[in-house]
């Protein structure tokens, strides 16, 4: 039986892109529907009732929701360019680092970006968070090592968003001088030939990123 | 077994994170030594700091001088070292994803949603928080009839990865129903949950880790008088 892929997505966010970027290092073909987060489709609510969210996955007419969970099933499903290690430890390291992420560090830069209370005891905790991942990646080109793994997926918004943030809103945190290993890898991560595919347009997400920053600003 | 030569786990007895490390072992006959934080609410030992230095929380799981960290994480680790014994993961990738979702949900949303009932200001709002606490249940009572397919947990006829995520919070339901005055676990609402709950407990691989309701209520109580006192004026 055919495989039946599909993903319902929006092209300007992390989560979504990440879905994306493991299924073209799978060289899976998958159909994509752009969703219209302010008007929701029948068919993802249908498939992601619990939370409604994006990216939500379908595969052969069952849903997949939650990016790292979703990551985990396609690494899972087709056994290929695996993007998690076989060592158990190794795992349990990808798996850490990739909750880091999601749960300390990438919370931490939004709320700098985006405006927050406290906005100098933010900041200072994004550095940190910066900083031990930083001395996590040690001389490694990936997290992965050689190859992009579960880690670097789920940093797309350190590599790829973080740099475009910073130029829209002049707020700049991650910068060579600082963090170079994490300078290089991000460099390394968005010029990967199934990756830098995967990517939104450069001009398009600065745009983008532009715009909400500019309505957070007059709101106030 | 070699494996099973040097397996640590840094804990705490209330803790339902640290449980879960435990019953995953339990489950996979492993003997480990408990290590206990004996001061946990004042001060971290050295060896919790060193080995969980980011986070600095337990449960941390020391397999031959290795530290691992982060409950779940915990969990998925001992099922992919063990593996001779039991599964604690279903096979099938998508019942492995649904398994991860409902627990990242236990643990994202209904256990915070546990832990506003103790910190709701007035009758309203601690109604509010009881509200949605039930409200979770009810959604996990759904998928433990989806999960389970009419046997005995949401992982069959065994204990399961989700059997542990959310088995794990029982003692403290249970104070929380005792400290004010309600039921969760609702025989009208949450039926197969109820039944679920008491095979889970007398389940050998967590008998012996689940702490008793008074003892844990007693706990509690001095928990929560000292998080009051901290709280800003």
């Amino acid at each position: 039986m055919a495989d039946e892929v599909k993903l319902f997505g929006v092209w300007g966010s992390p989560f979504s892109r990440r879905v994306e970027i493991a299924l073209k290092l799978k060289g899976v073909n998958y159909e994509f529907f752009e969703e219209d987060l302010s008007n929701k489709s029948a068919l993802l609510l249908k498939y992601n009732p619990i939370y409604k969210k994006v990216p939500t996955l379908v595969h052969n007419g069952k849903a997949i929701a939650e990016s790292q969970i979703i990551l985990e099933y396609i690494d899972e499903t087709w056994k290929n360019s695996p993007i998690l290690p076989k060592d158990p430890y190794e795992r349990a390291q990808a798996r850490f680092w990739a909750r880091f992420i999601d749960e300390k560090l990438m919370p931490t830069l939004w709320k700098v970006f985006w405006g927050c209370e406290d906005h100098d005891k933010v900041k200072e905790e994004a550095k940190e968070h910066l900083e031990t991942l930083e001395n996590e990646l040690k001389d490694k080109k990936f997290f992965g090592g050689e190859t992009v793994g579960l880690v670097d997926i789920v940093g797309n918004f350190i590599a790829y968003w973080v740099p475009r943030i910073q130029e829209a809103s002049g707020l700049v945190l991650l910068t060579e001088e600082k963090y170079p290993k994490l300078y290089q890898w991000s460099h390394e991560f968005e010029n990967h030939g199934d990756v830098k595919v995967k990517l939104p347009p450069n001009d398009k997400l600065l745009a983008y990123i532009k715009s909400r920053l500019e309505g957070v600003s007059t709101s106030k | 077994m070699s494996e099973s030569r040097d397996v640590k786990v840094l804990g705490v007895w209330a803790s339902p994170f640290v449980m879960r490390a435990r019953i995953a072992l339990n489950l996979k006959q492993v003997s480990y030594d408990f290590l206990q934080e004996t001061s946990f609410l004042t001060e971290k030992s050295e060896l919790l700091l060193k080995s969980n230095p980011i986070h600095k929380k337990v449960p941390v799981l020391i397999h031959n001088e290795k530290p691992i960290c982060e409950s779940l994480v915990i969990v998925e680790y001992i099922d992919d070292v063990w593996t001779s014994a039991p599964s604690i993961f279903p096979c099938h990738p998508h019942d492995r994803a649904i398994a991860r979702f409902w627990a990242a949900y236990i643990d994202e949303k209904w256990f915070p949603s546990m832990k506003g009932i103790s910190t709701a200001q007035g009758k309203g709002a601690k109604k509010a928080a009881i509200d949605q606490v039930i409200e979770g249940l009810v959604l996990l009572e759904e998928a433990f009839v989806k999960s389970s397919k009419g046997k005995p947990f949401f992982g069959g006829e065994q204990i399961g990865y989700l059997d542990i995520a959310l088995g794990c919070f029982l003692a403290w339901l249970r104070v929380s129903e005792k400290m004010h005055g309600v039921k969760l676990l609702d025989q009208a609402k949450t039926p197969g949950l109820v039944k679920w709950a008491e095979r889970f407990c007398e389940d050998p691989a967590v008998k012996g880790v689940m702490p008793e309701t008074d003892k844990l209520l007693e706990f509690a109580k001095i928990l929560f008088a000292k998080m009051r006192a901290n709280l800003p004026k």
